[in-house]
């Protein structure tokens, strides 16, 4: 008899835990992400868990199966595609934000990067120049854009570092391993980076925008819930966060 | 199936078990001979890649031999640039990597060896060192060629310390398991699986060589 009470016991367990939604995230969301999460949580109960990666990494574990309710882009092809394939629902995808490509360096840097800005890259103290995977990750796919915008690509090619996602690659400079990094802003404004060196600001028209899209996949065994959570990305509150991390509003005009 | 990855992987392969041969042996003889009371610590220390995560190894050559720490700095005034991204890189985080895959073998076949041999050997006027080259080593030679083949199958098939420290640069540091990765992650599964069948069939091959050097064709069972 005991027995079968902590079976049902387990059984109700797992039946409340049923109710938690899973989201896939772009590495540039890992930090603003959580505490999304966090305020949704304390507001409706939902938990919510995150599993971030470079975008196209997990847009191909969603086509081989991963059990993700929602799925947070840092580009808008990844999602299109997705739907396309008939993996994630057209009406779902929401335009959340605009991500920014940062230039940044170290605090014990010499590089002047508001005189200099890309070409900073060209200073011979510059023996390694980290960037996201531009096979897999959006910001790779930027920076690379970024580096022939300023016609500097073929210069710097050879001392490009690549990180598996944006959030490697930001890592990778701010151990110093790199002496300058091509990351999103939305690292470099995260408490643990934000004293730790200086950025630039990369013009927009230098690389393809980052459009950040949000989607509900249509394996989803939680349509409702998932749905509720990209209707909350619509509040106030979910943008003066985004803001904060330096996300630009989809509204907003540049 | 990329064959530049394919061959730098096999470059450090080799590269790390050649070094393993000349580092291993005077651990492993240490390890089989000496008499110190502590050294069980020694031994468990030299086991710890077995069991520590490969990302345990690439987070302290990242971080313990980067820039921002004393060790870094003093081999990047060594050589002008830090550990992380470089083949050399690549070369020190995989000796740690496969240092107990090349030992174990190593002080398992020493320790094999008829001590009346080497009491005999001794006895016979032969310096520990003379006995150790001439007895030994020749005795060994089963557990040498294993733990060769070992660490240059384990450094073969490294993944998670290549995939901290090297920052994916063709020709220097994207090994063929990080090429099979970069081509799973793109879909690209036609070629990714002609890679894979590649390291498979080497895989497969040196285990052969593992097995083959110390097959024992006398064995018998207790049924016969």
């Amino acid at each position: 008899m005991r027995k079968l009470l902590a079976l049902l016991l387990l059984l109700a367990g797992s039946l409340a835990t049923a109710q938690e939604i899973t989201v896939a995230a772009a590495a540039d969301m890992s930090a603003a992400l959580p505490q999304l999460v966090e305020a949704y949580t304390k507001k409706t109960a939902q938990s919510v868990k995150l599993s971030f990666g470079a975008s196209g990494n997990l847009t191909n574990q969603i086509r081989n199966g991963a059990p993700f309710d929602v799925f947070f882009s840092a580009n808008e092809e990844y999602p299109q595609q997705l739907i396309a394939e008939g993996l994630a629902s057209k009406e779902t995808l929401y335009r959340y934000a605009v991500g920014r490509l940062v230039l940044w360096v170290p605090a014990d840097s010499p590089l002047d990067l508001s005189k200099l800005g890309m070409n900073a890259l060209l200073d011979p103290s510059v023996k390694k120049i980290s960037i996201a995977n531009p096979a897999t990750a959006p910001y790779g796919r930027a920076a690379a854009a970024a580096l022939r915008h300023f016609a500097i690509y073929d210069q710097v090619s050879s001392r490009l570092v690549v990180g598996e996602n944006v959030s490697q690659a930001a890592q990778f400079v701010e151990s110093g391993n790199a002496q300058a990094g091509l990351i999103a802003l939305s690292h470099a404004l995260t408490p643990a980076m934000k004293d730790k060196g200086r950025y630039w600001t990369v013009p927009l028209d230098a690389y393809p925008t980052l459009n950040q899209a949000a989607v509900v996949l249509s394996k989803s065994k939680q349509q409702d819930a998932a749905r509720r959570f990209l209707e909350f990305l619509r509040s106030p509150e979910a943008a003066s966060l985004l803001t904060s991390y330096g996300f630009s509003l989809p509204a907003e005009k540049h | 199936m990329n064959w530049q990855a394919f061959w730098l992987t096999v470059r450090l392969a080799a590269i790390v078990s050649t070094l393993l041969i000349a580092i291993g042996i005077p651990i492993a003889y240490w390890l089989t001979y000496s008499r110190w009371r502590w050294k069980f610590l020694v031994e468990a220390a030299v086991a710890l890649p077995i069991v520590l995560p490969p990302t345990v190894l690439g987070f302290y050559v990242l971080v313990a031999l980067g820039s921002r720490s004393p060790l870094g700095r003093w081999w990047e005034s060594l050589t002008g640039h830090t550990l992380a991204f470089t083949f050399e890189g690549l070369v020190i985080g995989s000796l740690l990597y496969s240092l107990p895959f090349a030992v174990q073998p190593f002080a398992t076949s020493f320790g094999a060896v008829d001590r009346q041999l080497l009491r005999a050997s001794a006895s016979l006027g032969h310096s520990p060192l003379q006995t150790f080259r001439r007895i030994v080593l020749p005795l060994s030679k089963a557990g040498l060629v294993t733990g060769f083949a070992l660490s240059f199958a384990h450094t073969l098939g490294e993944f998670g310390v290549v995939l901290m420290v090297g920052g994916n640069i063709p020709g220097v540091t994207r090994t063929i398991s990080i090429d099979i990765y970069d081509q799973v992650q793109t879909a690209n599964y036609s070629s990714a699986n002609q890679t894979a069948l590649v390291l498979l069939i080497i895989s497969f091959v040196v285990l052969s060589v593992v097995y083959g050097a110390n097959r024992r064709p006398w064995a018998v069972g207790p049924w016969r």
